[in-house]
């Protein structure tokens, strides 16, 4: 008995210790008295720096709950990048946050998400799986409505509960259709019994949509610009980088292990996917105008690419993928950070907004510069490392269609984001955004970000520890 | 391989960071840091946000260095694309005329070059086999090995066409021109003088020495491309008004002699390609500063609207005459040497088809000879262009200050070196390429 409860304690560290928070924020927000809301955030930052740091501590591995709940080093390591994320999100929303009225009900719901990202990262039980995403959909559908006095704040929310909700739907018909064909929900026995007959090709088929919406790939990607747009800039960095962060590594798991015996079968489509993903993200990506959707669509062509990795099929697409998944939180996070702390202070979104930003605000034009250019993939940014890996494992496969595609792709991409590039550094403006004094959270948030990207990719460190992992 | 270091960097891929050089390397290397200090001379007076024109200008040489010296796929094309990105912030910020324009188009063409060079590297990658069905990106095994003729086939013109578009292969030149003449004067010489050669260098160590069948398959098309690129460059520089624009395309015609000696694939004409390089690198540095310093001093390029320079600054006008006395092919300057070594190695190929390439080459120095004296003779000599109330303009300019004239004259003892005494250079890279024909006379033994 006493084991099982050592046993709980140990195995289920992280989902205890975003609980903990959980908890203490919640306590202090009922204690009703009245906390000054620079004192809460720092004290909520510290709680997550402290979370973040255990992370790399005393790493457990093992099962718990009859199989349902596993954990080894690599959730772990996939743990700790949402960790990295979360806390970098947090600190970059300081501006915003100090002016809102309900900072304790956004940690809360926040971190509710992080902890049903979790229980699915770590799940080997589709239902486990099931109860995990929605436990992280949910309360993102709320933050999506915490501009509280915007209506396409509201727009936005009730957009992402429709979209999710039909995608879960898509999920939970998928996951009975299995179950009805093979009889079981749990991962290694679902393995055995996959043969490939139609039932489970078209129940695999309901999975990828479902899947495809999370991820919002192409042609699941409709409701993703309308969102991203609505939300407060913190909830869109979160959604469009840790949640689909979160599903990706999921897919990785369940794809990569679970539907190995039928790998023929879904490559195809991931194929496509793929190509229409990076294609269309790109062409939409070209026109955008607005940061915030912008930066959406570029992270839809973003996912194209992880993709090319995913149909790798190989040890090298899976440690590419995650490995890009690092990167790119540093990368779309810098990129949205700054975004964001032009937002909060001087409430400019527009690209046009940004000509001359290099003249007043030159250390914030090269931080958003490079990682700019870490999402193009320009060396030495991490980003080329990444993308580099993805195409690489995507090439090991030997179709190189794909690659041509894809490396074109690249080109395009760069086309948008050189357009960004040009407007700070090179075009005129009477009417520059003004110098911006921010304080020292997102500042440090930027430091993580920049330094993240500049070291990320040419120390090899991180990429072999993960390919060591999946070895 | 002299000076060699090999270190892993991405172990469980076989990726290394390995570097070394032997005489081609050094070759290219000693270039670089000729044109790089000539430019840092040369902008020694930048105005604007002078920190970071510096910053990404050495940034920019610390690709070209670490291109020339890698010995790893992985580490060439990391320090191949480390060569784009400084290019467009140079050119869009401290550029001049339809900048944003010009900057974009080299930005994506070089970038889209360096894609199908990416598609080529995997390609090659994957097709290795270092013996327990592991790949290697190192490119001295990869020459070791046989790689499969259908392989070579399939993937030589994503390489070649990759770095032909850095190297100006005709139809994909077009960024050549509009690139040179909105950059600034340091950004152009460094674009023309080393950029381009990056191109070249590829073209050689990459996919002909790992990809020699093939190379000998596809050379009618590369010596096709090649003289249409000197010939269409040659006649559309007759056509130009601009200095900058008559430097850029004249580059055009001078890298197609690079690409032609790669093409004929006879160890005297990829010396020759080397050396034009080389020579090619030295003379074009030269030019642009020229054109550089004059414009600063008379606030125009046009042609028409200059004249006399000789008589108001001697020591700039002497320079630009050089410049283009070389681009002519004058003998005792470096391009005659390298230009003629081309065509002797193409000569030596002893079928009409080859020939018949060699004498269209030939016969472009005629119109280099052409369009080359009468800038000379507008710009150089003849009166002082007057205003309209009749006084000469222009006499107030002063001469070239000192960093002007060690920058020129760093690259003028380079053209005359190689002018005068060939022997140095030929003796420097013929250890090179003989360990490149080593490589491509195999398949010849094979046919």
């Amino acid at each position: 008995m006493i084991s099982m409860l050592n046993d709980f304690l140990y195995l289920m560290k992280a989902e205890l210790m975003i609980t903990t928070i959980i908890f203490i924020i919640l306590f202090l927000k009922l204690s009703n008295r009245a906390w000054k809301t620079d004192g809460f955030l720092n004290f909520i930052n510290v709680l997550l720096v402290i979370n973040l740091a255990a992370g790399f501590f005393n790493i457990p591995t093992g099962h718990l709950f009859g199989d349902m709940f596993r954990t080894n080093e690599l959730l772990t390591l996939e743990k700790n990048f949402l960790n990295l994320g979360t806390l970098i999100i947090s600190l970059q929303s300081y501006h915003w946050l100090r002016n809102h009225k309900h900072v304790a009900e956004f940690y809360i719901l926040l971190l509710s998400t992080l902890l049903g990202m979790f229980f699915m990262i770590s799940s080997s039980n589709l239902l486990m799986f099931y109860l995990g995403l929605e436990l992280s959909t949910i309360p993102l559908a709320a933050l999506c409505n915490f501009d509280l006095d915007k209506r396409r704040s509201s727009e936005a929310a009730f957009k992402m509960i429709m979209s999710s909700a039909f995608s879960s739907g898509l999920l939970l018909f998928g996951i009975s259709l299995l179950y009805g064909s093979t009889g079981t929900l749990d991962f290694s026995e679902l393995s055995a019994g996959l043969n490939g007959n139609p039932l489970q090709i078209f129940s695999i088929i309901l999975l990828i949509a479902g899947f495809g919406f999370k991820i919002s790939a192409v042609p699941f990607h409709l409701w993703t610009a309308d969102v991203y747009e609505g939300s407060p800039v913190a909830v869109t960095s979160y959604l469009s980088v840790i949640s689909k962060g979160a599903v990706l590594f999921v897919i990785l798991s369940v794809f990569y292990n679970v539907f190995k015996p039928i790998a023929n079968s879904w490559y195809n489509m991931i194929f496509l996917i793929s190509v229409a993903t990076m294609l269309i993200g790109n062409l939409f990506a070209l026109r955008q105008q607005n940061m915030k959707r912008f930066l959406a669509f570029s992270s839809i062509a973003q996912v194209g690419f992880i993709l090319v990795g995913l149909t790798a099929q190989s040890v090298e697409g899976g440690s590419s993928v995650i490995y890009f998944i690092l990167i790119y939180i540093f990368s779309n996070l810098g990129a949205f950070g700054i975004v964001s702390i032009v937002s909060a202070i001087t409430g400019k979104e527009n690209m046009d907004d940004y000509k001359g930003f290099y003249k007043t605000n030159p250390v914030l034009t090269w931080a958003l510069a490079i990682s700019l250019f870490s999402l193009a993939g320009v060396p030495p940014m991490a980003g080329f490392f990444g993308k580099f890996f993805l195409l690489f494992a995507g090439a090991g496969k030997g179709n190189y269609l794909l690659i041509v595609i894809a490396a074109l792709n690249m080109v395009v991409s760069l086309y948008y984001y050189l357009k960004v590039i040009k407007a700070m550094f090179m075009d005129a403006n009477d009417n520059p955004i003004e110098k911006i004094h921010s304080n020292w959270q997102p500042k440090i948030a930027m430091a993580i970000c920049v330094g993240g990207i500049l070291i990320t990719g040419i120390a090899s460190g991180a990429y072999n520890y993960i390919y060591s992992l999946l070895k | 391989m002299l000076f060699e270091s090999n270190y892993a960097w991405y172990a469980p891929l076989n990726i290394n960071y390995h570097v070394g050089v032997d005489g081609i390397s050094i070759a290219m290397v000693l270039l670089t840091a000729f044109v790089v200090i000539a430019g840092v001379l040369v902008s020694w007076n930048v105005a604007t946000l002078n920190k970071e024109f510096f910053f990404l200008l050495l940034f920019l040489s610390a690709g070209a260095y670490g291109f020339f010296i890698s010995l790893d796929l992985f580490t060439l094309f990391f320090f191949l694309e480390v060569a784009v990105i400084p290019k467009f912030l140079l050119i869009g910020i401290w550029g001049s005329g339809k900048k944003e324009y010009s900057a974009m188009k080299l930005a994506l063409m070089l970038m889209s070059g360096s894609a199908l060079v990416f598609v080529g590297l995997l390609g090659l990658y994957f097709n290795t086999n270092t013996g327990n069905g592991q790949h290697t990106f190192d490119i001295l095994r990869i020459a070791q090995m046989n790689i499969p003729l259908s392989v070579q086939k399939f993937f030589f013109p994503f390489a070649f066409v990759g770095f032909g578009i850095f190297g100006a292969l005709f139809p994909f030149h077009t960024w050549v021109p509009d690139g040179h003449s909105s950059a600034p004067t340091a950004a152009s010489m460094f674009l023309a003088g080393i950029s381009m050669k990056l191109g070249g260098y590829g073209c050689l160590r990459v996919a002909t020495f790992l990809m020699p069948a093939a190379a000998h398959q596809y050379s009618w098309i590369i010596i096709v491309l090649a003289s249409i690129a000197i010939l269409y460059g040659a006649f559309a520089t007759m056509m130009q008004t601009d200095l900058k624009y008559i430097n850029a395309y004249s580059s055009v015609s001078h890298c197609g002699f690079v690409l032609l000696g790669i093409g004929m694939l006879t160890k005297t004409a990829i010396t020759g390609a080397v050396m034009q390089m080389v020579s090619h690198g030295l003379m074009t540095a030269l030019f642009f500063a020229g054109i550089g310093m004059i414009y600063d001093r008379t606030h125009t390029r046009q042609l028409a609207q200059l004249g006399g320079l000789l008589k108001v600054m001697p020591f700039i006008a002497t320079v630009f005459v050089i410049a283009g006395l070389c681009s002519l092919g004058l003998p005792g300057l470096s391009g005659f040497v390298a230009e003629v070594t081309v065509f002797m190695g193409s000569w030596q190929n002893a079928d009409n088809f080859y020939r018949i390439a060699t004498i269209v080459a030939c016969a472009s120095i005629v119109v280099t000879a052409v369009y080359i004296l009468r800038a000379v003779g507008k710009a150089i000599m003849g009166p002082l262009p007057i205003t309209a109330d009749g006084s000469p303009l222009l006499w107030r300019v002063v001469d070239a200050k000192w960093n002007e004239r060690w920058a020129a004259g760093l690259l003028i003892i380079g053209i005359v070196i190689i002018g005068v005494a060939p022997f140095w250079l030929n003796d420097l890279i013929s250890p090179g390429t003989e360990t490149l024909m080593k490589n491509i006379g195999k398949v010849v033994m094979l046919k």
